[in-house]
């Protein structure tokens, strides 16, 4: 059962952030996972939230200005986020950097699909309005605005659709 | 220390900061850096109906989820203990545009003149809350990733889907926002 799924999925792969499917990933065993493994992914997540907090990423103003050219903000926070991620896969791949427990970094090589076009616009839309992508999300609520909780619901709502007729739309 | 944590943080400190989140997630645990995935794990594990999108061992991608509830208790500290309440600063522009649709409080980050609890009946609130939600969601997923997944993590690794899908989030974006949206606050 499971691995016809897997075979599906591989099929008509567009989603490349779930790397359990990946092929690499699922012949590595998983280990038993203690409360502590997931410990580290807390307080990265926390620092995180904080961060998209105090720069103010999960301001609807901030994304607003964006979006009308009015601030250099949103543009510098992604802009040099991304020069600091660029340099540091780099310097990972050049050194031959592991993992903390000895693996070897893989880094997923992405397939274009029509889903990227189509999809980033619809996003890009849901970004507008809300103010929030996915990550600011949980953070807004976080930091009290408890509506926010309906977008997130309204959110998984929307993934389950994607889930739900995704074999019907153009990718 | 905490005062200078209490202002708002420039963007050369928080964008680098940001981008440490790839090379951290790798290094503690072989992730790759991504936030709208854990929507997907959540329909796998709360409601996967049978749909092969949503069949597969969500625990196995467990460690997103305890990433997304640690964002979640970081808004919370940030917003709880790290806050100035001095009013959001607003380029003049924006303001003025704003106060023609009646929406002149700008004390918090999200304005809370736009996103309350009554405002989910009636159309406007409904299609910024639940609407905008709702194509964020499906948006997200169909691209395979979101500003996170893509615009950090794809283009820290230089792939050329991620660049697309950035800047069609970033067109969609601008047409909402600037061709859109000024309708929808009229309402």
């Amino acid at each position: 059962m499971n691995e016809i799924i897997t075979i599906r999925t591989k099929e008509i792969n567009t989603d490349f952030e779930v790397r359990s499917l990946d092929e690499i990933y699922a012949e590595e065993q998983p280990g038993k996972k203690t409360v502590l493994s997931y410990l580290k992914y807390l307080i990265v997540g926390i620092v995180f939230g904080i961060i998209l907090v105090k720069s103010e990423v999960i301001s609807w103003y901030r994304i607003q200005e964006m979006f009308r050219l009015q601030s250099f903000h949103m543009y510098g926070v992604i802009g040099s986020a991304v020069i600091t991620g660029i340099i540091s896969v780099q310097v990972i791949k050049r050194f031959n950097i592991k993992t903390i427990n000895g693996e070897k970094i893989e880094l997923p090589q992405k397939k274009f699909n029509k889903g990227q076009i189509y999809g980033g616009l619809l996003f890009g839309f849901g970004w507008a309005l809300t103010g929030a992508c996915p990550g600011p999300m949980f953070a807004q609520i976080g930091t009290g605005a408890l509506v926010v909780v309906v977008s997130l619901l309204s959110a998984i709502a929307g993934t389950w659709v994607y889930g739900l007729i995704r074999e019907k739309l153009p990718h | 220390m905490i005062e200078f944590l209490k202002q708002p943080w420039a963007w050369y400190v928080a964008g680098p900061l940001i981008g440490l989140m790839v090379p951290v997630l790798l290094i503690i645990g072989n992730k790759t850096f991504g936030i709208s995935s854990s929507l997907r794990h959540i329909c796998a594990a709360c409601i996967p109906a049978t749909i092969p999108f949503f069949s597969y061992e969500w625990k196995k991608e467990a460690w997103n989820l305890v990433l997304v509830s640690g964002i979640l208790i970081g808004g919370l500290i940030a917003g709880f203990f790290l806050l100035n309440n001095q009013p959001v600063q607003i380029n003049p522009t924006l303001v003025k545009e704003l106060s023609g649709y009646g929406i002149t409080d700008h004390h918090s980050l999200v304005p809370q003149q736009l996103f309350n609890f009554p405002a989910l009946f009636t159309l406007k609130g409904f299609i910024l809350i639940i609407g905008g939600g709702f194509l964020v969601g499906f948006g997200t997923r169909y691209a395979g990733g979101c500003t996170s997944g893509h615009a950090i993590m794809g283009l820290s690794n230089l792939q050329l889907p991620s660049l697309i899908a950035t800047i069609c989030f970033m067109a969609g974006g601008f047409i909402m926002a600037n061709l859109i949206l000024p309708f929808i606050l009229m309402l």
